[in-house]
């Protein structure tokens, strides 16, 4: 009996000393969110240093490799081109119809970018790393330079230093591409003598074409490696607080601040028009911190113009709908005076706008927007670690994490949610299909029209109706979200594009069939009553 | 575990050394125990202060956004969460102390905190202990006969976040 008590006593006694370590660690945990033991600054765009600070957001955001980094020409996903056989007519004559993939998780932004076809094989810009590298520094390093200032370490790591940051993007934006990545690999990262990124670089030149397996050029050594997005471009180093780093995103706000189309859903935006006007808008200074957890997404999960005849650009002077960005690109002209386009269509020779990813622009027509809804709310959901609340850093689709992302809100079954958004989705691939054949299928009756011999001149008017119908399919099928981040407003778009098709190859078929015959004297029924009698 | 029946000398001092033992572990669980109970607050958990409902960081959220409800003049924690009766009310919170210590010490939780079948039935009751004349033609005709819970509409009257 006594040691029955005893054992009971030794028992109750480790399960108390359980409860009271568990309940002490969750308060010190409280006390101190996070431990500075290596100093971070403007210049570590190497993330390492910033991971031994914030492990749990350095761990998520590496999760975005996957179980582990999957690199190597048999580890690329999937072709897009295979899948939806019309995606190469849509593009023909532009790059995207060599070589179109599934997306990866941020950390195979950079080494696929480096790898892909469209890259190895055609030039581009140096545009394109503005949102496929940390380039904060490297646009500073340039910007500063280009003002005529001696760079010093020190100085690229002082402050952060916008006008010198836009100067440089302006400087590279221009330049090719695998030029500029040299100059990136050439820009200290805040790790000197380590050289040995979290994920791999890709190969230079990729797997195919003329640079294939080559070194880098002579006189770009490497001084810092060449990071995906990492912590310091949505973080100030000094106070953690998320902010815009990058230039487009600057411009292309301040832009949509300064014209009249509907930010309902940015309250801060609102509030500026309303005040003196005297500042452009500035994000940074008067973003609310939930419109902040959108806007550090949409400096890069935009449409913009990246290529080498103009600077990077985002069309959202006159709003945020596809008609507004339709609108901003039919007006614009490039430096050299000629009319804006992305590409000419290799078939029938209009003049085509290529719409990229337009994620931030679709959510801002969709209900969750309106509701306050951030991007960071489904694709980065707050999580309990002990007793700390820490964003989850591995930036993925919320169906992977159905109970974070939507029960916060949402109190029904994870199967109802999946199934809501099983449901949206199918419906706007099912559209997306069918408007890919509409095109086809236009494109066709072009190109029959033009072998009957109507000349450009001729098919004004269907080569508009044309890159309407192309913009707005593209539009919806580039955006990452099959239709999930305004789901109206993307089967609207989508029955445009099909309209516009079925519009142009009308006209098309039209230029060549001979001359209708009058309909006048056609016979028709006079009204017979409710129903028909014999 | 008995005492085993050996020689009597034996016996005594090994009977001894285990009384001597036993008391000493008994020492310790209560010292331990009455540390860890003054250290987590726990009898504050006897008060119908709605702070101590909040000592666990869990329901942080929750308090924090009580206090700025609709609710808050009129009613805390306990208001909605237990039953107005002595028994239900005690039973309430020994059976909620209980299951909330196991699951926040061992982790072992659905995240977001989601209410279980029990204690909304606490809290519909509590709706209607004060609105009740108000929706008395809403209700069924039949006591315990099917109806949609005034939650499942006023979600945060009480506090955001209904998980």
């Amino acid at each position: 009996m006594l040691g029955l008590v005893f054992v009971v006593a030794i028992v109750a006694t480790i399960l108390v000393t359980y409860v009271l370590v568990t309940m002490f660690s969750h308060k010190q945990d409280a006390r101190q969110p996070f431990v500075r033991v290596t100093e971070v600054s403007e210049i570590s765009t190497d993330p390492e240093p910033w991971g031994q600070n914030w492990p749990r957001q350095f761990d998520g955001w590496k999760s975005t490799a996957g179980d582990e980094f999957y690199g190597g020409s048999s580890a690329l996903p999937e072709s897009k081109l295979d899948h939806q056989p019309w995606l190469k007519r849509l593009y023909a004559g532009y790059a995207f119809s060599i070589d179109y993939r599934e997306a990866r998780g941020h950390a195979y932004m950079l080494y696929d970018q480096g790898v892909t076809e469209r890259v190895t094989q055609k030039p581009q810009a140096g545009a394109c790393l503005h949102c496929h590298a940390s380039t904060t520094v490297l646009y500073r390093r340039v910007g500063l330079e280009a003002m005529g200032e001696e760079v010093t370490e020190e100085k690229l790591a002082a402050d952060f230093n916008m006008p010198a940051v836009i100067r440089g993007f302006e400087e590279l934006s221009r330049k090719p591409y695998q030029e500029v990545l040299a100059m990136l690999y050439a820009t200290p990262d805040g790790t000197p003598g380590e050289n040995e990124p979290v994920f791999p670089m890709a190969p230079t030149g990729g797997f195919t074409g003329e640079y294939a397996g080559q070194q880098l050029p002579e006189g770009h050594e490497m001084i810092g490696e060449a990071h995906p997005v990492t912590c310091i471009d949505c973080h100030d180093p000094e106070t953690m607080s998320i902010r815009i780093t990058r230039p487009g995103f600057m411009q292309g706000i301040a832009d949509l601040a300064a014209g009249d189309g509907d930010a309902s859903h940015l309250p801060s935006v609102e509030k500026w028009r309303a005040g003196s006007r005297a500042e452009p808008y500035d994000p940074n200074k008067l973003a609310t911190r939930q419109e902040m957890r959108s806007f550090t997404c949409g400096q890069c999960h935009v449409e913009y113009y990246c290529a080498n005849k103009d600077t990077l650009t985002f069309p959202w002077g006159e709003g945020l709908a596809v008609e507004d960005l339709e609108q901003v690109w039919s007006e614009k002209v490039f430096p050299d005076g000629t009319p804006f386009f992305d590409y000419k269509h290799g078939e029938t020779g209009a003049p085509a706008f290529k719409a990229q990813h337009p994620e931030f622009e679709l959510w801002s027509q969709g209900i969750h927007a309106r509701s306050g809804v951030s991007c960071a709310d489904c694709h980065m959901p707050y999580e309990r670690e002990g007793a700390m609340k820490v964003s989850n850093h591995n930036v993925r689709s919320p169906m992977e994490n159905i109970n974070g992302a939507c029960q916060t809100c949402h109190n029904v079954s994870e199967d109802e949610l999946r199934n809501r958004v099983e449901t949206i989705q199918a419906r706007t691939v099912s559209l997306t299909n069918r408007a890919g054949e509409a095109v086809t299928e236009m494109l066709d009756a072009i190109m029959e029209a033009k072998a009957a011999g109507a000349t450009d001149a001729d098919l004004e008017e269907v080569f508009d109706l044309q890159r309407k119908a192309m913009w707005r399919l593209d539009y919806i099928s580039s955006e990452n979200s099959k239709g999930f981040h305004a789901d109206q407003e993307a089967a609207r778009i989508l029955a445009e594009s099909m309209d516009f098709s079925r519009q142009a190859q009308a006209a098309a078929l039209r230029w060549r069939a001979p001359e209708a015959p009058s309909t006048e004297d056609l016979p028709t029924e006079p009204v017979q009553g409710v129903t028909p009698g014999e | 575990m008995s005492v085993p029946p050996p020689a009597a000398s034996s016996k005594t001092s090994g009977f001894r050394v285990l009384a001597f033992a036993t008391a000493i572990a008994i020492g310790v669980l209560g010292g331990l125990g009455v540390f860890t109970l003054g250290y987590g607050d726990g009898l504050s958990y006897l008060t119908k202060d709605p702070t101590a409902c909040a000592n666990c960081h869990i329901m942080q959220d929750h308090f924090d956004s009580w206090v700025q409800s609709s609710h808050h003049d009129v009613a805390a924690c306990g208001d909605c969460h237990l039953p107005h009766d002595f028994v239900g009310k005690w039973f309430t919170k020994a059976d909620n102390g209980f299951f909330h210590a196991l699951a926040f010490t061992t982790g072992d939780f659905h995240e977001p905190i989601q209410i279980k079948a029990r204690n909304r039935r606490v809290t519909q009751n509590a709706c209607l202990s004060c609105h009740g004349e108000l929706v008395n033609a809403l209700l069924p005709a039949e006591h315990g006969g099917d109806m949609q819970l005034c939650v499942h509409c006023h979600s945060d009257v009480g506090h955001a976040g209904r998980r």
